[in-house]
C-alpha cells in the first residue's frame, strides 16, 4: 500500500472554522441518534407508537437518521465551502 | 439446502463475473506508477467517486447480512442499516478533512506522522491486520453462502474458490479495487436492488408465497398430564417427547421418516400440534434433514404470513402496493418466524426449527433479536446500547475506509464525494428493509443460513435477476476480499517487515514479501470463513466494526483534537482496545454456541464489546499520554 500523498495541498484558512463546525454538527446528529438508542434501551414500546400515516415511530426514525445524514452533509458541504470561498479568496485546496 | 442448479444462472454469473474481473486487471494494470495509482482520484469526477465509495462499503455484511437479519428478525436487522451509514456522519464531520489535512493516507501513517515512533508502526500495523481478518471473515462466509444456490457445492467448497481466486488475483496481478470498478459494482448494486424492491412491491402480499411452497401439517392430538398420547392422523406414530424451557416438542414417524412438532396445549386433554423443521445429527455420524438425508430435499425454504390485514380486513393477497403501503400492512399483519432451539434425543443432537406466529407490530421495531424491551434482562440492554456504539463509531476508523476517503485531490471534492456517498448508502439501506421483510414472507428463506435471503428472494422471480445479482455480489465480495487482503499483506510486509523489522530488502524482495504475507492471509482467511460457516456477516462485521472503534478510534480522534497525544499513548491505547475487544468477543455467548457450548456458559454475558473496550482505549490514551509528557526543558 502506498504511502505518498495523492496531490499536495494549500493552506486552508478555513480549517478552524470548518473543524468547528464539524463538531457542531458531529454533536447535533449524535445527540439524535442518543436519543433513538436511549428510546430502545428504555422505552421499546414506544417505538410501537404510530408516528407518521400509519408507519410507528422506530421506522419514521429510523429512516429519518438515514436521510437527515444527507441533509446534514449538504449543510456541511455548503457552509464549509462557503467558508473556503471567503477565506482562501477562490484558491483550490 | 439442496438447490436445484441452473445452468443459465451459472452461465449469466461466470459472464458478469468475468466482465468485473477483466474490468479490474484492465484498470490495475495500468496504475503503474505511484501517482498514478492515485491518478484516477485525481481525475474523476465527486460523483463517480462518491458511488465508487458506496461500491467500496457495500459489501457481502450490507446486502446478504442486513437483508438476512432483516428476513429473520425484522427490524433489529435494520438497526444495522441504521448504525452503518450513521457512522459516515462521524467520518464526515470530525475525521476525513483534519486527517487529510495530516497530509498522509494510511491510519499507521496518520497516526505516526507527528512521531515517528516504532510502537505506533508495530501496533498500528498489527491493529491494521486483525480488523481485516474480522472484517474477511463475513466476506469469506457470505462468498461460501452464495456458491451454493448457484453451484449447488457445499459452503467449504464456496469458500475456497473464493479464497483461490483471490490468493491468484493478489499474488499475481497485486489487484487492488480501482474507483472505475467499484463505481460499476456500486452503481449495479444500487440499480439492482431498486429493480428486486420493484418486484416485491408489484408482487403484493400473499397467504401462500408460491404453488411449490410446502404446506405445513397442523394435527391434534390428544394429552394426558403434559404426554401426548395420541394423534388425529392415524399415519403416525409417537416415538419420543422433550421438554425445552418452556416449548414441549414430540417427534412423531411415518413410513420411516421422523418429524418434531412443536405441542401448544389448548385444553386438559387436548394439544395442538405444529410441524417443525429440524436437522438431526445421529450418533453414528449421519445428518438428516427432517428425518431423511439432504438430497431428498425435505428441509424446505419458509417465510410466510399467518394472516394479511389489508385496509383493516383480513384477506387472501393484496395485489400490489405501495411503499408506505407495505410497511403499514407488515405492521398489522401476523408472520409466521422460525426459532431455532438445540436439544438432545437420546444420542442424537436435533436442531429444531418451529413456528411462532409474531405480531408485524413486533417485526417494525427493536426486540425480536436484540431482546431490548420490558422482558429483557439488563445484559440485553447493554449488548443493544455497545452494537449501537459499535456500528456508530467503527466506520471512520475502518483502514480501508480510511485509504479510499483521499482518492480526490481537494477537500471539496472529497467532501462531495462522501455526501453522494451517503446518499447512495442511505438509500440502499432504506431498500434493504423492504428487501429483507419480502424475503421473510415470500418463501425463501433458507433456515441453515440467513445470508442468502437476498438472493434467494431475487431467484423467486427470476433465474435472470437472481445470476445478476449474485454476480454482482460475489464481485463484491471478490474485490473487498482483494482490498483487505492487500491491506492486511501491505501491514505485514510494508508497516512491519520493513518499516518496524527494518529487515533490508530489494524491492523484488519487498514484492515476494508482500506475496508470501498475502497466500498466508487468505490461506487464513479460508480456514476461518469455513469455521464461521451459518454465522450471519452482518453480525460478524458488526464485531470487526467493535474492534476498529475500540483500536483505532481513539488514537485518530485524539491525534486530531488533543494535542497531548503522545506515541505512547496512542500504541497503549491499541493494544488495549485489541486486547479487550477480541477478548470479550472470544468469551462472548454467540462464540461459546460456534465452540458448541451452552450459551448460558459464555463467561461475558453479551456479544459487542465497544461499550468496554472503546471507553477502555479512550481512558488508557488519556492517562499514558499524561504519563508520558515530554518534559518542558
Amino acid at each position: 500500500m502506498l504511502h505518498e500523498p495523492a496531490a499536495e495541498l494549500g493552506v486552508d484558512h478555513a480549517s478552524k472554522r470548518k473543524t468547528r463546525l464539524g463538531i457542531i454538527l458531529f454533536l447535533v446528529y449524535a445527540a439524535i441518534y442518543a436519543v433513538f438508542v436511549i428510546i430502545g434501551v428504555l422505552y421499546t414500546d414506544l417505538f410501537g407508537v404510530k408516528a407518521i400515516g400509519n408507519l410507528n415511530l422506530a421506522v419514521v426514525y429510523g429512516m429519518g437518521l438515514i436521510v437527515l445524514a444527507a441533509l446534514m452533509g449538504f449543510i456541511y458541504n455548503l457552509m464549509c465551502s462557503r467558508m473556503e470561498d471567503q477565506m482562501n479568496g477562490g484558491a483550490k485546496i | 439446502m439442496i438447490y436445484d442448479v441452473s445452468v443459465w444462472a451459472i452461465i449469466i454469473f461466470l459472464v458478469f463475473v468475468a466482465v468485473v474481473l477483466g474490468l479490474s486487471f484492465y484498470f490495475g494494470s495500468r496504475t503503474k506508477s505511484a501517482s498514478s495509482y492515485y491518478a484516477a482520484g485525481g481525475t474523476i469526477h465527486w460523483g463517480v467517486n462518491g458511488i465508487a465509495f458506496a461500491g467500496d462499503y457495500l459489501s457481502a455484511a450490507s446486502f446478504l447480512g442486513i437483508c438476512g437479519m432483516i428476513a429473520y428478525a425484522g427490524y433489529d436487522g435494520f438497526l444495522y442499516s441504521i448504525g452503518y451509514l450513521a457512522g459516515w456522519v462521524v467520518a464526515l464531520f470530525l475525521v476525513a478533512e483534519p486527517l487529510k489535512r495530516l497530509g498522509k493516507y494510511t491510519f499507521t501513517d496518520a497516526l505516526d506522522s507527528k512521531f515517528n515512533s516504532r510502537g505506533i508502526k508495530l501496533t498500528a500495523s498489527i491493529s491494521t491486520l486483525i480488523v481485516s481478518i474480522f472484517y474477511l471473515i463475513p466476506q469469506m462466509v457470505g462468498a461460501g453462502d452464495l456458491v451454493v444456490p448457484l453451484l449447488g457445492l457445499p459452503h467449504w467448497a464456496g469458500v475456497v474458490i473464493v479464497g483461490a481466486i483471490v490468493i491468484y488475483i493478489v499474488a499475481t496481478a497485486g489487484m487492488t479495487s480501482t474507483t472505475y470498478v467499484q463505481f460499476i459494482k456500486g452503481g449495479l448494486l444500487i440499480t439492482f436492488s431498486v429493480i428486486l424492491t420493484i418486484y416485491i412491491l408489484n408482487n403484493g402480499f400473499n397467504l401462500n408465497p408460491n404453488e411449490n411452497y410446502h404446506k405445513f401439517e397442523n394435527i391434534s392430538a390428544r394429552i394426558e398430564g403434559d404426554q401426548v398420547v395420541s394423534t388425529s392422523n392415524e399415519k403416525y406414530q409417537i416415538v419420543s417427547q422433550h421438554q425445552v424451557g418452556a416449548n414441549t416438542f414430540v417427534k412423531l414417524t411415518a413410513d420411516n421418516i421422523n418429524t418434531w412438532f412443536k405441542v401448544e396445549k389448548v385444553s386438559d386433554t387436548l394439544a395442538n400440534l405444529t410441524e417443525a423443521l429440524n436437522i438431526t445429527s445421529t450418533s453414528d455420524g449421519v445428518t438428516l434433514y427432517n428425518g431423511a438425508p439432504k438430497s431428498e430435499k425435505r428441509f424446505y425454504q419458509v417465510g410466510h404470513f399467518q394472516k394479511i390485514i389489508h385496509n383493516g380486513v383480513e384477506v387472501q393477497e393484496t395485489g400490489p402496493v405501495g411503499p408506505f403501503k407495505f410497511l403499514s400492512i407488515m405492521e398489522n399483519s401476523e408472520v409466521v418466524l422460525f426459532k431455532k432451539v438445540i436439544f438432545d434425543d437420546g444420542d442424537d443432537k436435533v436442531t429444531a426449527f418451529y413456528q411462532k406466529p409474531t405480531k408485524g407490530s413486533s417485526i417494525l421495531k427493536p426486540g425480536l433479536l436484540l431482546k431490548v424491551g420490558k422482558d429483557s434482562k439488563l445484559w440485553d440492554k447493554i449488548n443493544f446500547l455497545s452494537l449501537m456504539i459499535a456500528l456508530f463509531f467503527g466506520t471512520s476508523a475502518l483502514p480501508h475506509i480510511l485509504i479510499r476517503y483521499y482518492t480526490v485531490p481537494s477537500q471539496r471534492a472529497a467532501r462531495k464525494s462522501t455526501i453522494v456517498a451517503i446518499v447512495a448508502i442511505g438509500f440502499f439501506y432504506i431498500l434493504t428493509l423492504y428487501m429483507g421483510l419480502g424475503a421473510m414472507v415470500n418463501g425463501v428463506n433458507d433456515l441453515e443460513s440467513s445470508n442468502m435471503s437476498g438472493p434467494l428472494l431475487a431467484k423467486s422471480f427470476g433465474i435472470g435477476i437472481f445470476s445478476i445479482i449474485s454476480a454482482i455480489a460475489f464481485a463484491t465480495v471478490l474485490g473487498t476480499v482483494s482490498g483487505l487482503i492487500v491491506a492486511s499483506s501491505g501491514a505485514i510486509a510494508h508497516d512491519f517487515v520493513d518499516k518496524y523489522l527494518k529487515v533490508e530488502m530489494t524491492d523484488i524482495q519487498k514484492v515476494r514479501a508482500g506475496k508470501f504475507a498475502a497466500f498466508g492471509v487468505g490461506i487464513l482467511a479460508i480456514i476461518l470463513g469455513i469455521l464461521f460457516k451459518g454465522m450471519n456477516v452482518s453480525f460478524l462485521v458488526g464485531l470487526a466494526f467493535a474492534v476498529a472503534a475500540s483500536a483505532n478510534l481513539p488514537s485518530i480522534l485524539m491525534v486530531i483534537f488533543w494535542k497531548k497525544t503522545t506515541a505512547r499513548g496512542i500504541a497503549s491505547s491499541i493494544v488495549v482496545g485489541i486486547v479487550s475487544a477480541v477478548t470479550i468477543i472470544l468469551l462472548s455467548p454467540s462464540m461459546f454456541e460456534r465452540y458448541g457450548l451452552p450459551k448460558a456458559d459464555a463467561i461475558v454475558p453479551f456479544d459487542n464489546p465497544a461499550i468496554i473496550s472503546m471507553p477502555l482505549s479512550f481512558i488508557v490514551l488519556v492517562v499514558v499520554s499524561l504519563m508520558t509528557q515530554k518534559k518542558k526543558s
